[in-house]
């Protein structure tokens, strides 16, 4: 592994688009072994930066290292210990399955017998040994996935890069996959993930990164970040049929958010409001730990964003 | 001012990108090499055989000999086009192959020389096709056809590059419609592949002699109709010159269309 214990280390990380930062100053260490999730609002600059890290986007400033190798100046280098899941479908679609995978070990330098016994392995892996030979268009989307995953361990890499790996995929399909995506951090890879589902970051990733216009807002293990940043505890109460929540005893200790008719009451100690709460039928609240999305939008905010 | 774009610097893993091109086409090669072989029989038996009842002989040569010898030479022309174009621009846009291909140790560098290579394949096999078609027709002087079979893949070439720049350009399909209608079919019907060149106006003329395709229908009519060729250096030199050309500026194109 690297001498640093990092296989990603981006300084002072900067790209334009005509003008407009969309990666304005990130600092990045992707610590060798486990998961780290890039989280952050759409245009937060995440794909940005999953750009510059395999060498597809030159930055305009600061300096990157990926698997100790200087990138963009060596990004092939850095390319050949690497797998990425990109977003969408990037599958070969005149090519079967298991062509997809030869074909794909091909562009790595990869044949022989070898590479043969690997693309046996990645089809069990990922489920798909009884549709090795089916045309990729034949394939579901969850099955199309897995062969995005499977062809991104063709190489046998050190660090995989996925890039929103289940936007789109039904919840048995992402459930499975995320099973998949934890066996390959068993196996000693390190996974660097984007997404916008912080379920997701928070079932997978050790560490995550928040970041926002182009800029790296909080990082840290999901557990720290939610003591840091949110009260523990969350009542969201709301009234029937649209009604305004009305003013309630209790709610003196907590931090307050209205989103339209929805109120969220952040705490130390629920037990005030949620004996105000009893036996209001005209009410319904929901008792919770907070979480990483609520971490998430006390750091980025609630408005949307287009 | 900007420097220009850097050279091309292509590996030898370029060839990977040729070779997924081979097993695709391999594939469908029945297909494929039926279309290769039955247009030009068309071509051959209806312009040959029917315009050349009433025109003969054509600059000293059967109409035959003369028609087919041009079209080998256009048909090198339009199947690297095609391939450049239509192909390229599936691979690169709807279909994200390149970002594919990008995520391995694969440049864009590579990915172009691989497609570049693989156009002029395919002209070599559609132009060969249609060599031995017109040899089965009789018209064909000898074995000394066999030496146009290496300038097919350079004729490819020549062509490979403008076309790939096109894709690198294109917004959309439609737009190599203009390609199309302003590039090549005039140069189709100017460059000598129907009629020879010194029939034209002479000031059409001097431009013609500057067009790629005029120097490909020079270089291959007298190697497929057992003529001495003349100025063959000069003709390989025109058409290795715009191949340069059009490698290097299809690189820098589809570099700045796919690494921003």
């Amino acid at each position: 592994m690297e001498r640093s214990g990092y296989v990603v280390e981006a300084r002072e990380l900067v790209k334009r688009f005509g003008g407009q930062a969309a990666v304005d100053g990130v600092d990045l260490s992707v610590p060798a072994g486990g998961c780290l999730g890039l989280l952050g609002p759409n245009g937060a600059g995440k794909t940005t930066t999953l750009r510059l890290i395999l060498g597809m986007a030159r930055p305009d400033a600061g300096s990157l290292r990926v698997l100790g190798e200087p990138v963009p100046e060596r990004a092939e280098r850095a390319r050949a210990r690497m797998g990425v899941v990109p977003q969408g479908d990037t599958l070969d679609p005149d090519f079967t399955v298991e062509e997809n995978l030869r074909v794909y070990a091909r562009y790595f330098g990869l044949h022989g017998p070898a590479v043969e016994r690997r693309i046996r392995a990645l089809l069990d892996f990922a489920e798909l040994a009884g549709r090795a030979q089916a045309r990729v268009q034949s394939l579901s989307g969850g099955m199309r996935r897995r062969l995005a995953v499977a062809r991104a361990l063709v190489n046998d890499p050190e660090l995989v890069v996925l890039d929103e790996p289940t936007t789109g995929l039904d919840p048995q399909v992402r459930h499975h996959l995320w099973a998949r995506l934890r066996a390959l951090v068993a196996e000693g890879r390190t996974l660097l993930l984007t997404t916008h589902y912080m379920e997701e970051a928070e079932r997978l990733c050790d560490r995550v990164v928040i970041m926002d216009r182009g800029r790296v807002l909080e990082q840290g293990t999901p557990a720290e970040l939610v003591a840091r940043h949110v009260e523990p505890e969350v009542v969201e109460i709301r009234a029937a049929r649209g009604e305004a929540v009305p003013a309630l005893p209790g709610t003196g200790a907590c931090r307050i958010e209205t989103v339209g008719d929805v109120r969220y009451c952040y705490t130390h100690d629920a037990r005030p409001l949620l004996a105000a709460l009893e036996g209001r039928g005209d009410l319904t609240f929901l008792h919770r730990p907070a979480n990483l999305e609520d971490v998430f939008l006390r750091l980025t905010g609630r408005e949307l964003r287009e | 001012m900007r420097r220009p774009p850097p050279p091309p610097r292509p590996h030898a893993r370029a060839l990977t990108v040729w070779r997924r091109n081979v097993l695709v086409w391999r594939k469908l090669m029945g297909a494929a090499l039926a279309m290769n072989f039955g247009e030009p029989v068309l071509y051959l038996l209806g312009l040959g055989y029917g315009l050349g009842f009433f025109i003969g002989e054509m600059a000293g040569l059967p109409y035959l000999t003369f028609l087919a010898s041009g079209i080998v030479a256009s048909s090198a022309m339009t199947t690297a086009s095609f391939e450049g174009m239509y192909s390229v621009y599936t691979r690169m846009v709807p279909q994200r192959t390149y970002e594919a291909l990008l995520a391995t140790p694969l440049t864009v560098d590579d990915i172009v020389a691989g497609e570049l290579l693989w156009c002029a394949t395919k002209s070599l096999i559609s132009s060969s096709a249609i060599l031995a078609v017109a040899a089965l027709l009789g018209a064909v002087s000898g074995w000394q056809a066999l030496l146009a079979v290496p300038a097919f893949f350079l004729i490819g070439l020549c062509f490979a590059g403008p076309a790939v720049v096109m894709s690198a350009l294109a917004p959309n399909y439609d737009f190599f419609e203009y390609y199309f209608t302003l590039v090549l079919t005039p140069m189709l019907l100017v460059c000598g592949v129907f009629y020879p060149v010194d029939a034209l106006p002479a000031a059409l003329q001097a431009i013609v002699q500057v067009l790629p395709l005029t120097h490909a229908v020079a270089l291959v009519r007298p190697l497929v109709a057992g003529l001495p060729p003349e100025q063959p250096l000069l003709h390989l030199a025109v058409l290795v010159a715009y191949a340069a050309a059009g490698w290097y500026a299809a690189t820098a194109l589809v570099r700045r269309r796919l690494v921003s």
